[in-house]
């Protein structure tokens, strides 16, 4: 039973972590059409960036909280910037292109970003400073540290802004028009470019609080860690139904709770044939039942409805 | 106060419209009218730079047209009812017609304009929170014209409003585009309708395979017997 507990408050966590990226990927499809294959790489560039800045301020004396919130601050501006820059360089003459050539040049984005990051912090694992409290409270026989409850709260709190935004503002309204047809949402005078860019660096800005996330709760950065991240966001996204907001978060959250309940059982399950480093084959296993058995996700429409 | 010279419009390497020259007059209905694959959507289309212009002028209250962003339309008074009403169909009423009023900030006039809107089409105030997409027809294009009309334009372009309707539909929604142009709006009205376009309108364009090939007074266009075997099925 404490295993049981542990093992979905873990999944939480994680899952929390996957609804924010995969909201970047959702976000960018249901605007285009396109899957931004680099976005796992925008999140990695945001942990490394995190972890760069408070790295360098950890002996300033500042307190943690300040720390983290420089980190993040640096973070985001950059994911920013290169979620911005990305789409203009990369996307945006492609605008009219087959669908196979953004895809193609969304993977190129994302080895140009890998080796950016290798060449700037190098092939090494980066340790997270040791200046995260290490407080942690006990619930039904399962612990979480206060790092951990913060990740699950401030996610919680960007999905409902975001919500909010694109639900009960007039950007969110431009964001949904341009999403449903763009050419009606210009003739209402949305300048579409504009949106474009928006919804990037939206996601983007989302990317980077999660790069902080990740680094903080496993310790740990490296120049490769986006690619499998983004896999996790992607299939987190498709799991909820792609292009739909409410669904990457769902898509997410359930995601994280079948990894993480996966690995605590898989080795009672196989008689410890598999052991819990097994834990990425779910998302796989996953992603390939969702395309098989509902294309469209969860709560997603059926793809071939998008007008 | 439209002013359209040698207009071209160009699907790859099929001439859709090709070089058409006419004008609307501040305050003026007028109906382009002609049978399927005209040109006439084309011809809107391009006036509206939802598709590029490969040939010709569009000048308006003096300024050329094809050199704006087609999101600044909107913001010189022009407003466009397309072809099958292409409301967003995720969104409520309400929000649709937010969504026509987008460039617009006076939150009173918009409220205001929303109201009037409602008394023009009181059917989409009984609905006011409904999904577009789960509208009839004819509830659509109530809307797309709402929605149009909430950017307070000074020239409406319609594109064929009676597609698909029921004749009484049809009917209440001419009421209204007459209503509004009686007002002083200026309207271009495409429709494949002739009679009723012509009769509501005062001049008339006739456009066949991409070129105009006739115009004059609508009453006059009415009793024409050209127009009278060609479309109105005499
Ligand atoms: N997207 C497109 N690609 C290629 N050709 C097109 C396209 N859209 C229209 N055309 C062609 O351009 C010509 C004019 O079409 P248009 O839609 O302007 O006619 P229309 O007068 O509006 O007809 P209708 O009354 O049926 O709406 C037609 O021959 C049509 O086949
Ligand atoms: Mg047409």
């Amino acid at each position: 039973m404490d295993i049981f507990i542990q093992q979905i408050i873990n999944g939480l966590i994680l899952g929390s972590i996957y609804a924010l990226v995969a909201l970047g990927y959702t976000m960018v499809y249901g605007i285009m059409g396109l899957i931004n294959f680099a976005h796992g790489e925008v999140v990695m560039i945001g942990a490394m960036v995190a972890l760069s800045v408070i790295k360098l301020l950890e002996n300033s004396g500042l307190p943690v909280f300040l720390l983290l919130l420089f980190g993040l601050a640096a973070a985001a501006l950059v994911c920013m910037a290169v979620g911005f820059t990305i789409e203009r360089i990369a996307y945006r003459p492609l605008r009219r292109a087959p669908r196979l050539a953004p895809l193609i040049t969304a993977i190129g984005v994302s080895i140009v970003l890998q080796n950016l990051a290798m060449l700037i912090w190098g092939r090494n694992y980066h340790a997270f400073p040791p200046i995260l409290p290490t407080t942690s409270m006990t619930i039904f026989g399962a612990t979480i540290t206060s790092l951990q409850v913060a990740i699950v709260l401030i996610a919680a709190l960007m999905m409902i802004g975001l919500m909010i935004l694109i639900n009960r503002t007039r950007l969110g309204r431009a964001m949904r028009a341009t999403s449903e047809n763009p050419s009606i949402a210009q003739l209402m005078g949305v300048n579409i470019n504009q949106i474009i860019s928006f919804t990037f660096v939206i996601g983007s800005a989302l990317a980077a609080v999660a790069g902080l996330m990740v680094s903080a709760n496993y310790s740990i950065a490296h120049y490769y860690m986006g690619f499998m991240l983004g896999l996790k966001a992607f299939t987190a996204a498709v799991l909820g139904g792609i292009g739909n907001i409410a669904g990457a978060m769902l898509g997410g959250i359930l995601l994280g709770l079948i990894e993480s309940l996966g690995a605590g059982y898989i080795g009672d399950l196989t008689g410890g044939f598999l052991g819990s480093h097994y834990q990425d084959i779910f998302a796989f296993f996953v992603l390939i039942g969702v395309l098989v058995f509902r294309p469209s996700g969860l709560i997603g429409e059926k793809v071939s409805e998008r007008a | 106060m439209l002013e359209v010279t040698g207009l071209r419009v160009a699907y790859g390497g099929i001439q859709a419209v090709r070089g058409i020259t006419f004008h609307i007059n501040q305050g003026e209905m007028v109906a382009l009218i002609g049978a399927n694959g005209a040109g006439k959507t084309s011809t809107l289309k391009a006036l509206s730079r939802l598709l590029d212009i490969s040939g010709g002028s569009v000048r308006y209250c003096g300024k050329e047209l094809s050199i704006l962003p087609p999101h600044q339309l909107v913001s010189e008074g022009i407003a466009m009812v397309p072809e099958g009403r292409g409301v967003f169909p995720r969104m409520s009423i309400i929000e649709n017609l937010q969504m026509g009023a987008y460039v617009r900030r006076d939150k009173d006039g918009i409220d205001a304009d929303r109201e009037h809107v409602f008394t023009l089409f009181p059917r989409l105030k009984e609905r006011a929170h409904q999904l577009a997409g789960t509208l009839s027809g004819g509830e659509q294009q109530m809307l797309a014209i709402g929605r149009a009309l909430m950017c307070r334009p000074k020239l409406l372009l319609l594109d064929e409003p009676s597609m698909g309707l029921a004749p009484l539909m049809v009917q209440k929604i001419f009421e209204v585009v007459r209503a509004v142009a009686d007002k002083g709006m200026t309207v271009l009205l495409v429709e494949q309708n002739a009679k009723l376009a012509l009769e509501v309108s005062q001049r008339g364009y006739v456009m066949e395979s991409g070129e105009i090939t006739l115009t004059d007074e609508s009453a006059r266009l009415l009793a024409n017997p050209k127009v009278r075997e060609a479309y109105l099925g005499e």
